[in-house]
């Protein structure tokens, strides 16, 4: 059995009364986690997302969460203070039945990795750059069952695998390796 | 590789539906930067004198600024530039927003569009896929209605739309082209996208841009931010609220509005009405504000929020910024709930929120004053509002007078005659201006005024500030930290302006401290227009996070430029010298540079003639106001020398053309 571990639990707090939806966020996840690191930026490839229909005041800072293998079978719709959110306004999956978090050339899904660096920054970029707090960081200490942390590479070929089962992804690799051979 | 820019233009032909996707020469980026500097090298290049603004061979260019789409913040700016109908000089009218940045992801520095489309059309750039699409369904929609309607169609929420109204199809010479919370609306630019037959191009982009040495890039960007972080903190004491922080001034945020009512003239500018704000006023207004608006909101990778969505019960939410909150209010003689109603309608429509308000009122008092009747007006309503809508409505359509009045107050009055003209008072260039009428003559805002070309107060001012600090002690604490100056010698030019006595205006600022001041901020202004600054975080305030120190250092590492403060200054010197290159090679000289006649009280002929000699010569311009030989070839700009040669306009021999020039081409 797996041993309980004390585990800092990093946590963006979102307040989206304050966001004005400028998406500095995206620009700075973007350009941080560009290889090399900011060499580039791009929002397609930012790891949050706001979800925006200015006409609609509809504004919500979203991370990328956990893969999905599949789209939700039902999809929800809220209404909060009288407007109502699309379906998956506030979900944080990369999933089939929409395009976000997801890299834009390779459609390999994306992941909040909370700009964990080497050496260790004080706050998550977005966190930094949003000057409104419309996003704010906060750490706290739980008990959590230790886990494996699955590292990106891992996830990607993990959703390759999904989406064009295993055989195939290893078939690719074998041609990969031979032509770098050459 | 390419740095900051994607070394693309996408070049549309819409008279045969051809596109391409054009490689840019590097060398024309070391020398004109981005923006402004490149288009307006494609505008001289390509757009003969002779070229009529509604004909195929007009450009119309939509250019992201140099930066645009780098993390650098508040670089979202589409400069767009064209010839204009209403001035028939060049219009390098701006917006901010999130168009730029998204054409910029999707692999372009600008949209380049020629010819004109027989039937109305939208450009789809959706990053390699670009395709001319059918507009006949939107035809008549207002903009931000089509925005909806083309994203929609599409299934593209993400893709950001640049619309005309109804007043760009039918070629108001004051339309404007809208985007989200932002527009560019000055100089009737929105009528040449309409006479085009283009309605709305729409751009969605998902590539990366690149930066050069990403390190050094990006430890400017962080110390911008935290600059304007202690700039947010500490507004400048001693000024107006909406001056001492950063952004456009905060005309969403601020309900304090003595300043512009009692200040600013109302009508056709025509009425001060010192005491108008009270206790009264104040309350409804802000009452007024706090229910219509439901968010202040920003433009692209910017914290400052300029903006608002503004949501009136019944009727359609639509953005504003900036100034247009009390246009439609004063030039109508109402109140805010009036101003607030009618732009949004107004914005739908697609028109200059400077020019339409004026137009109007304009209209009323011609109709006052007997120079229009009833038979002009047919049935029009009594109440000052209800002619508004009245006029605005007819306007847009070119109904009856309203298309005499969308020619702008200046071609209105020439066809309406009857005196008509000296109604059109507050223009330049043709151009209505902001509705000010002060009293005694400001050397600087000669200056500004009479020479800035882009022919907007606003887009020349800046940096130094309006009106001298009463005490000494005041001044020495503002030049504390002025770190911004290009020159020690600004700091003591401020430190020695007093109110009153020897050392105050229309003489000192002395001739030549005046020019200097003038060319540093029109200098700035030129910088951001090539980078796709917002001048909300550069040119326009008091002590801004960018400026011509760490600029260059923006371009070197983010462009991979080599830049330094002496090649940026040069680079900014030659665009600007040839945007007056393309309006002189249209006729315009020293006898357009100049202010209304009523915009002081107090004039001083001798002085401003002083200025303006010596604002020209330290330009590089004759007396004339045409850019001399000498000048042209340090600027690397012999090209502009020999044609002026080739026209007359400057001689072999000599600098000074003795002919006297022809006057701006008057045709309709």
């Amino acid at each position: 059995m797996d041993e309980k571990k004390k585990k800092i639990i990093k946590t963006i707090k979102i307040d989206i009364d304050k966001c004005n939806g400028c998406r500095a966020c995206e620009v700075i996840c973007s350009a941080f986690h560009a290889a090399p690191k900011y060499s580039g930026n791009n929002p397609a490839r930012s790891r949050i997302r706001v979800i925006r229909d200015p006409l609609r005041d509809v504004y919500v800072p979203v991370h990328a969460g956990e893969y999905a293998v599949a789209e939700c079978a039902g999809r929800d719709k809220y209404t909060i203070d009288g407007k109502e959110y699309d379906e998956c306004s506030f979900c944080r999956a990369s999933c089939p039945s929409r395009d976000e978090f997801k890299e834009p050339d390779s459609g390999l899904p994306l992941k909040c990795d909370m700009c964990e660096s080497d050496p260790d920054i004080s706050e998550p970029l977005c966190v930094q750059w949003c000057l409104n707090d419309a996003l704010t960081y906060e750490e706290r200490e739980e008990e959590v069952e230790e886990e494996v942390k699955q590292e990106d590479m891992e996830i990607g070929l993990e959703s390759l695998a999904d989406k064009y089962g295993l055989d195939k992804i290893m078939d690719a690799v074998a041609r990969m390796s031979e032509s770098k051979k050459d | 590789m390419r740095y900051a820019e994607t070394g693309f233009n996408l070049e549309v032909d819409l008279t045969r539906g051809n596109i391409e996707r054009v490689e840019t020469d590097p060398g024309d980026t070391e020398l004109y930067m981005g923006g402004l500097g490149t288009n307006t090298k494609i505008l001289w290049e390509r757009v003969s004198p002779e070229a009529e603004p509604f004909s195929p061979e007009n450009l119309l260019i939509f250019g992201a600024g140099l930066l645009c789409g780098t993390p650098a913040t508040g670089c979202n700016r589409t400069i767009v530039s064209t010839i204009s109908p209403q001035t028939r000089l060049m219009a390098f009218s701006m917006m901010g927003g999130f168009w730029a940045p998204e054409l910029k992801y999707a692999g372009y520095d600008k949209v380049i569009l020629r010819g004109k489309s027989p039937d109305l059309v939208y450009l789809w750039i959706n990053n390699d896929k670009v395709e001319i699409r059918d507009a006949s369904h939107l035809q008549g929609k207002g903009a931000v209605e089509t925005a909806e309607l083309i994203q929609q169609e599409l299934n593209e929420p993400k893709a950001q739309v640049a619309a005309i109204g109804l007043a760009g199809e039918n070629r108001v010479y004051f339309a404007s082209i809208e985007q989200g919370k932002s527009s560019a609306s000055r100089g009737g630019i929105g009528a040449v996208m309409g006479d085009k037959g283009l309605k709305a191009i729409a751009v969605r982009g998902t590539k990366d841009i690149h930066i050069a040495r990403p390190a050094e890039f990006m430890e400017l960007c962080n110390e911008v931010l935290k600059y304007i972080k202690v700039r947010e903190e500490n507004p400048i004491p001693g000024v107006m609220p909406i001056l001492a922080g950063l952004g456009s001034p905060q005309e969403m945020k601020v309900h304090d509005e003595k300043w512009h009512t009692e200040n600013f003239m109302w009508g056709n500018s025509r009425i001060r009405r010192k005491g108008f704000w009270n206790e009264e006023v104040a309350k409804e207004w802000t009452e007024t504000m706090e229910n219509a608006k439901t968010r202040l909101v920003s433009c692209y990778n910017c914290p400052m929020e300029c903006g608002a969505t503004i949501s009136i019960p019944g009727l359609p939410t639509y953005m504003m910024k900036c100034f247009t909150k009390l246009t439609y209010t004063m030039a109508a003689m109402s109140d805010l709930d009036f101003g607030l109603r009618i732009a949004q309608r107004a914005t739908e429509y697609g028109v200059d929120g400077f020019s339409a308000p004026q137009v109007m009122a304009f209209a009323i008092e011609l109709y006052e004053n007997g120079i229009l009747t009833d038979d002009d007006l047919p049935g029009w309503p009594s109440d000052s509002e209800g002619r508004f809508y009245w006029l605005l409505d007819r306007i847009v359509r070119r109904e009856g007078i309203g298309d005499v009045l969308a020619n702008g107050t200046y071609w209105a009055a020439k066809e309406i005659g009857k005196g008509a003209e000296a109604y059109a008072h507050n223009n330049i260039k043709k151009h209505e201006q902001l509705p000010l009428k002060l009293s005694m003559l400001n050397p600087i805002y000669f200056l500004m005024y009479s020479t800035g070309e882009k022919i907007n107060i606003t887009q020349i001012e800046g940096q130094f500030p309006q009106a001298p600090f009463p005490k000494r002690e005041q001044r020495e604490a503002f030049v504390k930290d002025w770190f911004q100056v290009p020159d020690e010698k600004f700091k003591q030019y401020f430190l020695d302006w007093e109110l009153r006595g020897e050392n105050s205006i229309p003489y000192y600022p002395t001739v030549e401290m005046t020019c200097d001041i003038v060319d540093w901020q029109e200098r700035m202004h030129y910088i951001d227009d090539a980078l796709g600054m917002c001048s909300g975080l550069s040119s326009f305030p008091l002590k801004p996070p960018y400026h011509i120190h760490n600029y260059p250092k923006f371009i070197s590492s983010g462009a991979g430029i080599d830049m330094d403060e002496a090649k940026l200054t040069q680079a900014a010197r030659r665009y600007r010298t040839l945007v007056r290159a393309v309006n002189i090679s249209r006729g315009m000289r020293r006898k357009d540079d100049k202010v209304p006649e009523n915009h002081w009280k107090k004039r001083f002929p001798e002085l401003e003639k002083e200025l303006l000699d010596a604002y020209y010569k330290l330009k590089g311009w004759n007396n004339e106001g045409i850019p001399t030989k000498e000048s042209l070839h340090e600027l690397g700009l012999d090209y502009v020398s020999e044609e002026f040669v080739k026209r007359g306009i400057l001689k072999d021999s000599e600098d000074a053309s003795s002919e006297e020039a022809s006057a701006v081409t008057e045709k309709t």
